[in-house]
């Protein structure tokens, strides 16, 4: 009797579907075991994407360059917007990469589970693959586009503009992955709080739209830093990163420190407050989404 | 009991019936003002049975109800129900896309679910792409699916297809593939909800052919869900019929379809009794119990309001899948003492010295009329069992799948 006791109580069971589960357990072991369908949605990202396209994954450089001509024209010329010493084009470029990086991160993320729901709605996997292929192959993205900043820093360092290779630019990758967290972050808070009330759809497609110019893209830092909306800028937490990406490039304007330190402690509330709320989403979306 | 693959304890299921509107907003509050104070979830109480002819008054229903089963290795379950009854809500947490409202199931092993197959095929991927992605999706690492892509474009017959994006494949094209990849899953457990609705009739073979073997020669579990009964009948050991969100019925196989069509028809005895002009109806032999060939009788008390000319009592004896089997009245026979008389009321019974109809359920439909019309039908008026017995003489039994009646006097031969 005592033995079938012990013998029932060490039964061993692969799945045990509950109704509530600690909003900690991130299933990071699912996920893992999960790697290759998380390479395979980014790979079907990005076939999918530039299927029955002429230009294919050009389009993602085509667009940068359209982009920092609107800006060299509205802010270099029209505003006449000084640019902190850096050369022009290379001062939008810089800005627009990072921009488009989180923009796309942001605004792919927070659909994860309306756009998804047909997926989810059949199978099982760890849902939070779904977002990190997002953010995975807009890393992809922004890698030829920053090839086409080195590309673009190539070519006015032969036209006399002093570039340097410094140590410095090993910071890089980090502000990459603060800038991919924050992007994340915020996305899957987005798309949690989205999947009963969509209100917060409807906001997020303007909300990202007018964050594009109260982040220093157009402008630098300094330019407002005396000004009465100095705070709006100090509030975005993307200020920092920008700042300091052009910082570690270029040498030169100003190294905005405690803006990033503000970035990198807005960055982990985030991933965390999202990592909870897309934890507890996930386990009944399907029935309100 | 250790070769139990799938417990299910008491499991709930509640949803919220109407929009999801400013109104929702204010039970979400309320629910988490509750939480807050640890106390229980306010609207968890008010729930109300998941009839959906029916209107409520509650805006939560539960779809699935105090559910509890157990289900052992290598056995084939079939679930039915009918729609609305819980079987899809009951799937969906056994493949986790929603989580219970109350209640635990516990599973050894790795689930696929076929709920809808082509999950997660992009239509612009070739055939080739999608396999791996689809594989991925249900739970294959890549290696595993490069071992058996052969195998599985094989099992499809898509080869010409291969490269080409799903969506210039036929719809069958596409069924077959997807099929094909979860087919090659081999997953300790696998969920099959109706996906053989599509697909011709020799992948419908292909399909119900590879679930058997997989089942009885890599002993794996299958849940199947259908309102194909025959389909369940040839491929379940054991069944579950869901009502209304509550369990109905757990047995073998036979049992559980009969169940389930019990279910449709008010009567569930082995007697009717009703206030037509048919009163009573019963199907009963001396010793209790119906076998092949035992005398049985079927006797009907009616009662008309006015006389009857030429009464015609009918009879049909229904299979489970509700085909009739024999269909007889009183005109096909001389001595039925009905014959150009009035009557108003009486008892009417036929005897059968040797029914010979092979073990299972069945069901029997009245018809009472004059020689021109049926006045009154009773449909499903009396189930009965023909029990099973070794009437063949010899120590091998009939497979009942395959016949349908059996013929008694044949002559066998054998010459050298």
């Amino acid at each position: 009797m005592e033995k079938e006791k012990s013998k029932f109580s060490k039964e061993h069971w692969s799945i045990i579907i509950k109704p509530q589960e600690s909003v900690f357990n991130l299933h990071l072991k699912d996920i893992w075991q999960y790697r290759d369908l998380l390479v395979l949605f980014v790979k079907r990202d990005f076939v999918a994407q530039y299927k029955q396209t002429i230009l294919g994954p050009l389009w993602n450089i085509i667009q940068p360059v359209l982009t920092t001509c609107m800006f060299l024209l509205l802010f270099g010329k029209i505003a006449n917007i000084p640019t902190d010493g850096i050369q022009p084009v290379l001062f939008y470029l810089s800005g627009i990469t990072i921009w488009n990086f989180f923009s796309t991160c942001l605004t792919n993320t927070s659909n994860t589970f309306v756009a998804n729901a047909s997926i989810f709605g059949k199978v099982y996997f760890p849902r939070l693959v779904m977002p990190l292929s997002v953010v995975l192959s807009n890393i992809i993205r922004f890698a030829i586009q920053f090839c086409l900043l080195l590309a673009a820093m190539i070519y006015y360092a032969f036209n006399g503009y002093p570039i340097e290779i410094s140590i410095l630019w090993l910071w890089i990758p980090l502000l990459i992955l603060l800038i991919a967290g924050l992007g994340f972050g915020l996305g899957i808070i987005v798309s949690s709080l989205t999947t009963k009330y969509r209100d917060l759809t409807v906001l997020m497609t303007f909300i990202v739209q007018l964050l594009l110019y109260v982040t220093p893209i157009g402008y630098p830092v300094s330019y407002l830093s005396h000004g009465k909306y100095k705070w709006i800028i100090e509030l975005n937490p993307l200020s920092g990163v920008i700042e300091v990406f052009r910082y570690i490039l270029f040498h030169k304007g100003t190294l905005y420190l405690s803006g990033l330190w503000y970035d990198v402690i807005f960055m982990f509330i985030t991933l965390f407050l999202g990592l909870i709320i897309f934890n507890r989403i996930e386990r009944s979306f399907m029935d309100t989404v | 009991m250790s070769d139990i693959v799938i417990k299910a304890e008491n499991l709930y299921k509640q949803y919220k019936l109407g929009e999801v509107s400013t109104g929702t907003l204010v039970h979400d509050v309320n629910r988490w003002w509750y939480l807050v104070r640890g106390k229980e979830d306010p609207y968890s109480k008010i729930g109300e049975e998941n009839d959906r002819a029916k209107t409520g008054n509650s805006q939560y229903v539960w779809a699935l109800n105090d559910i509890s089963f157990d289900v052992r290795k290598g056995e084939v379950i079939g679930i039915i129900g009918r729609n609305g009854a819980g079987k899809s809500t009951l799937l969906k947490i056994l493949s986790r896309t929603t989580s219970p409202t109350k209640g635990v199931i516990k599973v050894k092993g790795r689930i696929a679910s076929l709920l809808e197959v082509g999950t997660g095929f992009h239509p612009d991927l070739s055939g080739r792409e999608n396999i791996f992605l689809n594989g991925a999706i249900l739970g294959m690492g890549k290696n595993e699916i490069k071992k058996k892509f052969d195998e599985i474009v094989d099992f499809a017959g898509i080869e010409r297809y291969v490269n080409t994006p799903v969506k210039r494949y036929s719809s069958g094209m596409y069924v077959r593939l997807a099929f094909a990849v979860a087919a090659h899953l081999e997953p300790e457990i696998l969920i099959v909800d109706e996906v053989l609705a599509v697909g011709d009739a020799e992948f419908q073979k292909k399909c119900l052919g590879k679930m058997k073997d997989v089942s009885a020669n890599e002993g794996r579990t299958i849940l199947f869900v259908s309102h194909n009964l025959s389909a369940i009948e040839t491929l379940c050991d054991k069944g579950i019929v869901l009502n209304k969100g509550k369990m109905h019925f757990a047995g073998p196989v036979s049992e559980t379809i009969l169940s389930y069509l019990n279910l449709n028809n008010t009567s569930k005895a082995a007697s009717y009794a009703g206030d037509g002009i048919i009163k009573e109806a019963k199907i009963f032999n001396e010793d209790n119990i119906i076998t092949y060939n035992s005398p049985v009788q079927i006797s009907v008390r009616f009662d008309s309001k006015v006389k009857i000319k030429n009464l015609v009592l009918g009879i049909v004896i229904k299979d489970i899948f509700d085909s009739a089997i024999i269909a007889i009245n009183n005109k096909h026979y001389i001595d039925t003492k009905l014959h150009d008389e009035e009557v108003d009321k009486g008892i009417i019974s036929v005897q059968f010295p040797n029914l010979n109809l092979l073990p299972g359920n069945y069901s029997i439909n009245l018809f009472l009329g004059d020689s021109a019309t049926d006045i009154e039908k009773v449909e499903n008026a009396i189930f009965f069992t023909v029990e099973d017995s070794s009437f063949t003489k010899t120590a091998n039994a009939l497979d009942y799948r395959l016949n349908k009646t059996f013929i008694e006097t044949v002559y066998w031969d054998y010459k050298k």
